[in-house]
């Protein structure tokens, strides 16, 4: 077995949702509440050692509830393999989810996109605000209510 | 003598950098807060360019988002078609043909020596190295006859598709490829011979832009960027695609300084290495088809169009 799984099965038995493999793929959908511990976890210990977060998407899944998303891809140096985290919002209208700049800086901009594009808020990010649209654009372009072409 | 309280008062200056014109390599805005000629503070804002790419995809189907795809750099659109086409296929669990696999990585090589070249130049140039520009754009069209060759397109070539390639390679290709691969390591002494060891160009990378192993990694760099840092990772070596596992190469590592200069150095050992995984497509090309038999992305042959489509 995947031993990023192992572990985590180890030490947050109560926060893995389900664990799924696709064509060699990993992923793991979590809870939310505690998962700036378990991205440090999966970073700090030897064995798995993902130093490296690749991106974060955020998902909108309209019509479904939980309506959003936040999806990780880590990889890891040491032993050449990836983890895919996912996370569901449980609030459909203000989604929020724990900002994970304190383990990974590079979070920043992505945690910056994933707001800008769809609203998804990061708590304890230290500079929350859009990055690819101008500052006073109303709206989350990747929305999946939100117009292809125009109003 | 003058006491510390005599001196004038400084402060740091805002300046504000670009955007450029649409039009120019690097569209982008920096606020730089300087004191003096450091730059203590910088704020990039980086969505000049942002086409929403993403949003556009959302009502398209799969192959029609392939032009879209080599529009993401369009210094090395082969090679961004080449990731969208591998993620599609590993969604349908699609292997392609191993001639398309090789051809695919050709492209992919030829179109990294063109896209380091345009930044060898334009790199040169914004430091204030004219002359490089001019040798590095002479192997730079080569390429683009290259690509105009399979696909009609320069700058946006569309010739891989979901699948494998849209057909084989036209008459004349492989020798021209030929052509290039056994000139190319002598032209690249030019490049080699003007910067590498000049004093000026030194003076003006070594030891600027700074950024440990560590910091790159945290920091979420990739490729000759992160090499430049001593980062030992190359996708090709250490999780081969496209038979990649195939081919030897080397990944350079520069100087490991992680300064511009050990950047250069990387990409510069880069175009080389390509050069040989080109030559070793050539010696060893396989034949066999260029797209995988699949229905589900893949047309029948012409004669058997009018009795294989449901």
């Amino acid at each position: 077995m995947n031993a990023a799984v192992a572990l985590l099965q180890a030490k947050f038995p109560d926060e893995i949702v389900e664990v799924t493999e696709f064509r060699g793929d990993t992923t793991v959908t979590l809870k939310p509440e505690r998962l700036v511990d378990i991205c440090r976890l999966l970073k700090d210990d030897p064995e798995t050692s993902f130093h490296y977060l690749s991106m974060i998407a955020g998902m909108d899944y309209s019509p479904q509830s939980p309506r959003f998303g936040v999806v990780y891809n880590l990889y890891s140096h040491k032993n050449h393999d990836r983890l895919t985290l996912k996370v569901f919002l449980t609030d459909d209208r203000t989604p929020v989810v724990d900002s994970v700049t304190s383990v990974w800086s590079t979070a920043t901009w992505h945690e910056r996109e994933a707001y800008d594009l769809l609203g998804i808020r990061f708590k304890g990010h230290p500079d929350l605000r859009r990055i690819l649209m101008p500052p006073d654009w109303v709206g989350h372009p990747l929305r999946k209510d939100y117009p292809l072409k125009g109003k | 003598m003058t006491s510390i309280a005599t001196m004038p008062r400084t402060e740091t200056m805002m300046l504000n950098l670009g955007p450029q014109h649409p039009s120019t390599h690097g569209v982008l805005r920096v606020l730089l807060e300087l004191d003096g000629e450091l730059i203590v503070r910088a704020d990039p804002d980086i969505g000049y360019l942002h086409r929403g790419i993403e949003k556009l995809c959302e009502y398209r189907t799969y192959h029609k988002c392939m032009p879209l795809m080599n529009r993401l750099d369009y210094l090395a659109g082969e090679a961004n078609n080449f990731g969208f086409c591998l993620a599609v296929e590993k969604l349908l669990g699609i292997e392609v043909p191993k001639r398309a696999q090789y051809i695919r990585v050709m492209l992919a090589e030829l179109t990294r020596i063109a896209s380091h070249l345009f930044w060898l130049g334009t790199h040169g140039h914004d430091l204030g190295a004219m002359t490089p520009l001019f040798y590095a754009f002479r192997e730079r069209e080569k390429i683009m006859d290259l690509c105009e060759m399979v696909s009609g397109g320069r700058l946006f070539p569309l010739y891989f598709r979901i699948g494998g390639l849209a057909a084989d390679l036209p008459a004349g290709f492989l020798p021209a490829v030929w052509d290039f691969v056994k000139t190319f390591d002598e032209k690249w002494q030019d490049y080699d011979t003007l910067l590498t060891e000049n004093e000026i160009w030194k003076e003006r990378t070594v030891g600027v832009g700074v950024m440990t192993a560590e910091e790159a990694l945290d920091w979420g760099w990739s490729g000759p960027m992160a090499r430049g840092s001593g980062v030992d990772w190359d996708l090709r070596r250490d999780n081969p695609y496209s038979s990649y596992e195939e081919f030897e190469f080397e990944v350079p590592l520069g100087t490991k300084a992680g300064d511009t200069y050990s950047r250069y150095l990387v990409r510069m050992a880069e175009m080389l290495q390509s050069n040989r995984i080109v030559r070793q497509v050539l010696e060893n090309l396989p034949d066999g088809p260029v797209k995988v038999d699949d229905p589900r992305v893949s047309l029948p042959p012409k004669e058997r169009v009018y009795t294989d489509i449901a």
